[in-house]
């Protein structure tokens, strides 16, 4: 048809002895919307020195909420400038919807201005302050978790020894073949590198005391910290967090279970326990994977590897990696569920939380690990 | 008693914008529902009933394509859902706005960027035209101004439900569907919402397919009520061919202790 009235709104303007008559037609909707701010721009620009501007909504194809904002503000702000608008002919239908938007000003958000240095320093402020924060509150939750313990202890029927088996076996057992896996791969890099390194001084067999040690030391508990902090610790704050975000922890405090003892000493239990045992694993792992490197490049036979290991390794170089086992359990167990609990309403908190769970508990454990090396250098353990 | 909508002409002169024919959903081996037929006219306010687990909701999001049916058809606007590429697919979907029963807002951002949202996919706006537009919106269903910069976290129930209806109405929808609009809203609250509806569907000249238990709703605000009942519509027409029907489910619905209750308070 070529007669069919185009889809784009057209403003017509048509001056008259009394004033300016804008003949208005097309589809004022949402979909023209680029169409309707401009016509309506060039008819406020067009009826300068016009007393009265009469807006003929008759051929009007369509009319919806944005394309009756649009007029009904044009029409405000022609009323600003000292003229007199009004709609005409406008159908029932129309008629109600421009009355429903009935243009209102709305006060603009006006964004702050800030100096920048000043900005600066407001956020350093503000980050030594959340960080004081956090280690008081991580204090007093260590504090609400040992007194959780204490009631558990005082009362082993209140224990959930259910949701302790259940965690054990997502944290540890699970655990085990991804852990196995990394600590055999680093096992073989480092008694790689060693080997070629140590070989230029002719002192290729004392990649078995670097292996060794260094594994028992240092390599076994960080690499498992690790990777427990990534996996179980990032679960730990998803679940709780998400349980925060559902109410389900004020269900269980208006049911008289006390959030802590149910949900977190079982984890942190849990953690406490699986850890160390990961650790070993992950100690056996990493020194087969130097053997297997040491054979391969050094000619390091098994045999003297394992004697070697033997001389090298003492009981102490043992107890020093494993004895900070359980202390790296208790900071990714507090910090993960810390973490969780702290949890506000929306998914990006969640997201957000889940985070820095992982990051701060990496970090701690690093943290922990050099004050552990501090310590044991000082009383030449 | 709110009677204020128009009368309209008889079912068989009008177009049905929603026709759904011969419906099969099932979830592995439980078929919710077989041989399903419903129609919703062009301008109604239909009220959808039936008790707690018959599939309402599955109705719903079978109609919005979030749940895969079986077999049947579905038309929306005169076109069979099945047959649309995904450019005309995306046509439709802007032509509906739903309302989920938990509000459904983005948790993330502000009820005014929530609202904004569907109009910064499917529309070409200025800034400031997107502004006024959500504010106009958060305006008209009831919030007021400083609302448009609070999370939904920071929302109370009845207020979700109306940024939710916002976010809804963002692009001018023809079809809405309301999932339980009024479920967890004070009587006081319930009674502004349907009648904010039965507003907004008289301004916008909006279809409504309106998911409810809620016997004032149906009362104040329904042209038409259908009934789901063992996988099928076992009901559809006036409030009062409701009432008057045989079937036992829907004369305890509309003849138990609270609907003569809404009835004697309300007429």
């Amino acid at each position: 048809m070529p007669s069919a009235p185009s889809p784009e709104p057209q403003a017509v303007l048509d001056h008259d002895g009394t004033g300016a008559r804008v003949v208005l037609s097309g589809r004022w909707t949402a979909d023209q919307a680029p169409g309707v701010e401009a016509r309506m721009a060039e008819v406020a620009d067009a009826v300068v020195g016009e007393r009265l501007v009469l807006l003929d909504l008759a051929r009007v194809e369509r009319l919806d909420t944005l394309g009756a904002w649009v007029l009904d503000r044009t029409r405000h702000e022609l009323g600003t400038r000292g003229l007199a608008a009004d709609f005409v002919n406008a159908r029932a239908e129309h008629r109600i919807l421009l009355d429903e938007v009935a243009f209102r000003g709305f006060q603009e958000s006006v964004p702050v201005r800030r100096s920048r240095a000043i900005d600066f320093l407001a956020e350093v402020g503000g980050t030594v302050v959340g960080a004081g924060r956090d280690l008081a509150s991580g204090i007093s939750f260590m504090g609400e978790f040992v007194a959780a313990l204490l009631r558990v202890a005082t009362k082993p029927a209140r224990f959930r020894i259910t949701s302790l088996v259940y965690h054990l076996e997502h944290i540890a057992f699970r655990g085990v073949p991804i852990i196995v896996l990394i600590s055999f791969l680093v096992g073989c890099i480092v008694a790689q590198q060693g080997l070629f390194q140590l070989q230029r001084f002719g002192a290729a067999p004392f990649v078995v005391n670097l292996v060794g040690i260094l594994v028992m030391r240092e390599l076994a508990v960080l690499l498992t910290s690790i990777m427990v902090a990534g996996r179980s610790g990032s679960a730990f704050t998803a679940e709780i967090g998400s349980m925060r975000m559902r109410e389900e922890i004020d269900a269980l405090r208006v049911m008289g279970l006390d959030p802590v003892e149910v949900l977190i000493v079982p984890r942190i239990l849990a953690l406490v326990v699986a850890l160390p045992l990961l650790s070993f694993l992950s100690a056996m792992a990493a020194l087969a994977g130097g053997g297997v490197v040491a054979w391969l490049y050094g000619d390091i036979s098994p045999d003297v590897y394992l004697a070697r290991l033997r001389t090298s390794i003492g009981f102490n170089t043992f107890m020093v990696g494993f004895i900070k086992a359980p202390f790296m359990a208790l900071v990714i167990g507090l910090i993960a569920t810390m973490e969780g609990l702290a949890v506000q309403g929306s998914a990006e908190s969640l997201g957000r939380h889940v985070t820095a769970s992982v990051v701060k508990a990496i970090f701690m454990v690093i943290v922990l690990d050099g004050i552990f090396a501090m310590f044991f250098a000082a009383i030449r353990y | 008693m709110l009677q204020s909508h128009a009368p309209y002409p008889l079912p068989g002169d009008r177009e049905a914008i929603i026709r759904v024919r011969g419906l099969e959903v099932a979830f592995g081996e439980k078929t919710i529902m077989k041989g399903l037929d419903l129609d919703v006219y062009r301008g109604e306010i239909l009220g959808f009933v039936g008790a707690s687990g018959q599939g309402k909701s599955v109705l719903t999001r079978t109609i919005l394509g979030l749940v895969r049916k079986r077999a049947g058809t579905i038309e929306v606007f005169g076109e069979d859902l099945d047959d649309l590429s995904a450019g005309s697919r995306r046509a439709v979907e802007r032509r509906w706005g739903v309302l989920f029963q938990q509000g459904a807002l983005f948790s993330s951002l502000t009820v005014k960027q929530n609202v904004q949202v569907p109009m910064r996919e499917h529309l070409k706006l200025s800034e400031r035209l997107l502004d006024e537009l959500a504010r106009l919106k958060i305006e008209m269903v009831g919030l007021k101004p400083d609302a448009a910069d609070k999370f939904p976290s920071e929302l109370s129930g009845g207020m979700i439900k109306r940024a939710s209806l916002a976010r809804a109405l963002a692009l001018d929808p023809e079809i809405l569907f309301l999932d339980e609009p009024t479920s967890g809203l004070d009587p006081i609250g319930a009674g502004d919402f349907d009648d904010l509806i039965s507003t907004l569907q008289r301004t916008l000249g909006l279809t409504v397919f309106m998911v409810t238990h809620d016997l004032d709703s149906i009362h104040t605000v329904c042209d038409r009520v259908a009934a789901l009942g063992e996988g099928h519509i076992i009901a559809a027409g006036s409030i009062d061919t409701m009432m008057a029907s045989d079937h036992p489910w829907l004369r305890m619905y509309f003849n138990g202790k609270r609907a003569r209750a809404v009835l004697q308070t309300g007429a």
